[in-house]
């Protein structure tokens, strides 16, 4: 019997292609769209507006295979947005894509897909998986995808091996221009469709605006400090800074300033040179192991401390006082390491492991 | 091809082959205007007064009574608006009941924004309007009471009756949309004070695009679509010939011995009903134990989703649904669930069957074979099922 899988659809080109691709293999594929944010203005038709489900279902219909729509709304704003604005009010920077992954694509779907007795879920990111062997230490590998410009495998580090091992990435191996070829060639009318930036459900990258419409709260005044504590100026609510940030700062001072640090506990944003915002040092926690069972010694690797940034290389070790942490040590100095941002350790293209960035 | 088991009446039917026969010469060579005066225009007339007045034959009412629309939806709206805009100096509120179909809320709620007042009433936990809450509802200003005959999702039979009569005493009109229940219980105007009522022509084996809106003579009430003179000045558009020919061939075929088929159905549902309450623990019977539409089951299986029993069911190639069928793109739990007193957990865990005459024993036998299985399945990978 075909092996089965289900795939979640947002109507764009790469999910559709991966479908594509999927049934081509000889999979019975399942198409699902998930609806998880109402807040969304059609006009942005991210993915989960109402003509992001009929974009899906054109092109499932288009393939000949079913499609449904999942309600993943409650799990959604558990599990993604209440995160990432609570994480905002400490003065951090999350990346809600990583905690949809985890929790809500290989998480809720996953398990979706095991009630039903489907084996397999799938879903359009550039990243491949390398099947067990003695090579891997009988490991699943999470590997980048082949498009480097493309790559996602920094979303997806915190997949489990029981998620690798029931996961499958059919555009790993392609180039994005190929798939659009692809799509192109079977008639997709999405081919054209515009590669998705922002956060699905902020609209017009405002993400202060939003957390103030969620919370409803009055974000108070506070001081914007230098290095030595001197009083430069005035913030609006410290949910408008992140690390590395250089607009929105208005002091008393000339030259250009950006933000080093976010002190929650006196409602402080620090500033200083650019200079100031290079670090050597992270301490990362909440920690996936992919390619290693668990740091046992200071390993020498590359890393990734944004979604887009270069690879780096560093030591990472232990921190033996406080368990499940890690400490990574840059060879050159890193631009803007932001608290609540993940790190993604890499050798090469597999990744190897990575967690959640604190200091 | 797979074997299909349509277990999804409520959402729709299969057209009868004599239906769809009765309806093929307006789809080809009875094309004419039955406004135009020459023969072939006299003769799409006379196919629609022939089919009012089976309309009219069957619900017990006069054919100037009856008025074609293009869907239960517009009934609702022409039915509620006509009447909220035409008796408006005589008053504003409006009575409803929570369980409603989305096309008398979402109608009720528009008029709300023009400046009229609604009640919308609870419900009992088995889904029947509670009498007492409606005569306490009343005041001098309410122009209209709209209650529906049997509910859409849970099955529900309304008091109907006396509904009618409590709107009688009082002078308030009374609309019902009954889109549920004709072809599926025995409806009577004569012995009801029905001053409205709505139907469809695609839930009793008709077409689809094809309703009608019973207006009780004498009513006032405003057009909902202005234009041509059609259907004796009060619905403008050219008449859909065909359509309302299969409507009138639908309802005479559904109400011909409509109290032996009720039975039949009946006996599927109880099967049905009593199978899954046997074999499948922690399950709620939805809706009223008698007072319901002979084909329909709702049930609430606690700690899983519909969703993903209605994916598993489908690829048997077993049609069912969770909630209406116009809700399920939208997937939150329904309001008639939770009118009844559901919590949001459960009543996403809610199928829905309704069976037709088209139905058999066995294709129930098959249902409960592989239905306790699929629920057990999904119950094991549950978070909510494993932490109690």
């Amino acid at each position: 019997m075909k092996k089965k899988v289900l795939i979640g659809m947002s109507g764009g080109v790469d999910s559709s292609v991966a479908a594509y691709l999927l049934k081509n293999q000889g999979y019975d594929v399942i198409g699902v769209t998930m609806q998880i944010w109402d807040g969304v203005s059609e006009e942005n038709g991210t993915c989960c507006s109402l003509s992001a489900v009929e974009d899906a279902r054109r092109v499932a219909s288009k393939l000949g295979i079913p499609h449904y729509v999942f309600n993943f709304k409650k799990s959604f704003d558990k599990k993604v947005v209440q995160y990432f604005i609570s994480e905002y009010l400490k003065g951090r920077t999350p990346n809600p894509c990583i905690a949809c992954n985890k929790h809500i694509k290989f998480g809720e779907l996953l398990k979706r897909a095991n009630s039903m007795d489907i084996e397999y879920v799938s879903t359009g990111h550039y990243a491949q998986i390398v099947q067990p062997s003695k090579k891997t230490n009988n490991r699943y590998l999470l590997k980048k995808g082949k498009d480097s410009s493309k790559d996602q495998s920094y979303v997806l580090y915190n997949l489990t091996q029981e998620q690798l091992s029931k996961s499958l990435f059919p555009l790993g191996k392609l180039r994005k221009k190929k798939v659009r070829k692809i799509a192109e060639k079977i008639g997709l009318a999405v081919a054209n469709k515009k590669d998705s930036q922002e956060i699905c459900f902020v609209t017009d990258n405002n993400y202060s605006g939003f957390i103030q419409n969620q919370t409803k709260k009055n974000f108070k005044k506070g001081n914007i400090v230098d290095l030595q504590g001197n009083i430069l100026g005035q913030h609006n609510g410290i949910h408008k800074y992140t690390v590395g940030q250089r607009k929105g700062i208005k002091t008393i001072s000339n030259e250009p300033l950006y933000v080093i640090k976010i002190d929650t506990t006196n409602n402080q944003v620090i500033v200083g040179k650019e200079e100031d915002i290079y670090t050597h040092k992270l301490i990362a926690e909440d920690l996936n192991w992919i390619a290693i069972k668990g740091l046992e010694k200071p390993m020498k690797v590359k890393a990734k401390i944004r979604y887009r940034s270069e690879d780096a290389v560093c030591t990472i070790s232990n921190i033996e006082d406080t368990k499940g942490t890690v400490l990574v040590e840059f060879k050159e100095r890193q631009r803007a390491i932001t608290p609540g941002q993940s790190v993604v350790f890499y050798d090469k293209d597999i990744v190897i492991g990575g967690g959640i960035i604190t200091k | 091809m797979k074997k299909l088991y349509y277990f999804d009446n409520s959402a729709t039917t299969k057209i009868d082959e004599r239906v769809l026969k009765s309806m093929l010469p307006y789809l080809k060579e009875n094309y004419g205007n039955a406004s135009s005066i020459y023969s072939l225009g006299r003769e799409s007339r006379e196919a629609i007064d022939s089919a009012r007045e089976k309309v009219a034959k069957a619900l017990g009412c006069d054919g100037k009574e009856i008025f074609f629309t293009n869907s239960g939806t517009e009934s609702d709206n022409w039915a509620i608006k006509g009447v909220a805009f035409a008796n408006r100096e005589k008053g504003n509120h409006i009575i409803t009941s929570r369980i409603e179909h989305h096309a008398v809320l979402h109608t009720c709620e528009y008029l709300e924004k023009q400046g009229f007042e609604v009640t919308y009433l609870p419900v009992k936990k088995n889904g029947v309007v509670d009498i007492k809450e409606l005569k306490k509802a009343i005041r001098k200003e309410t122009i209209l009471i709209s209650i529906m005959y049997a509910n859409n999702e849970i099955g529900t039979i309304e008091p109907i009756k006396e509904i009618g009569e409590i709107a009688k005493e009082k002078g308030i009109y009374f609309h019902t949309d009954a889109v549920q229940a004709v072809g599926n219980v025995e409806i009577n105007l004569n012995e009801l004070n029905i001053d409205l009522l709505t139907l469809s022509g695609h839930k009793f084996n008709g077409p689809k695009g094809i309703g009608a809106l019973y207006i009780k003579n004498g009513v006032r009430i405003e057009n909902l679509l202005h234009g041509g003179g059609q259907e004796r000045g009060k619905r403008a558009s050219t008449e859909n010939v065909a359509n309302i020919v299969g409507l009138g061939e639908a309802i005479e075929l559904a109400t011909e011995n409509i109290e032996k088929k009720g039975e039949y159905v009946k006996t599927l549902r109880e099967k049905c009903i009593e199978g899954i309450l046997e074999k499948i623990p922690d399950t709620i019977l939805n809706g009223d134990r008698e007072k319901r539409l002979p084909g329909n089951v709702n049930v609430c299986f606690k700690y899983i989703e519909g969703e993903s029993i209605l994916l598993m069911l489908d690829r048997l190639g077993i049609c069912a649904s969770s909630g209406s069928a116009c809700t399920s793109g939208s997937l939150d739990p329904s309001h008639v669930l939770l009118a009844i007193g559901l919590d949001h957990e459960t009543a996403h865990g809610s199928l829905r069957l309704s069976f037709s005459k088209d139905n058999t024993e066995e294709e129930i036998d098959y249902l409960l074979e592989v239905l306790p299985d699929i629920i057990s399945k999904l119950r094991r990978m549950s978070p909510l099922y494993n932490k109690e």
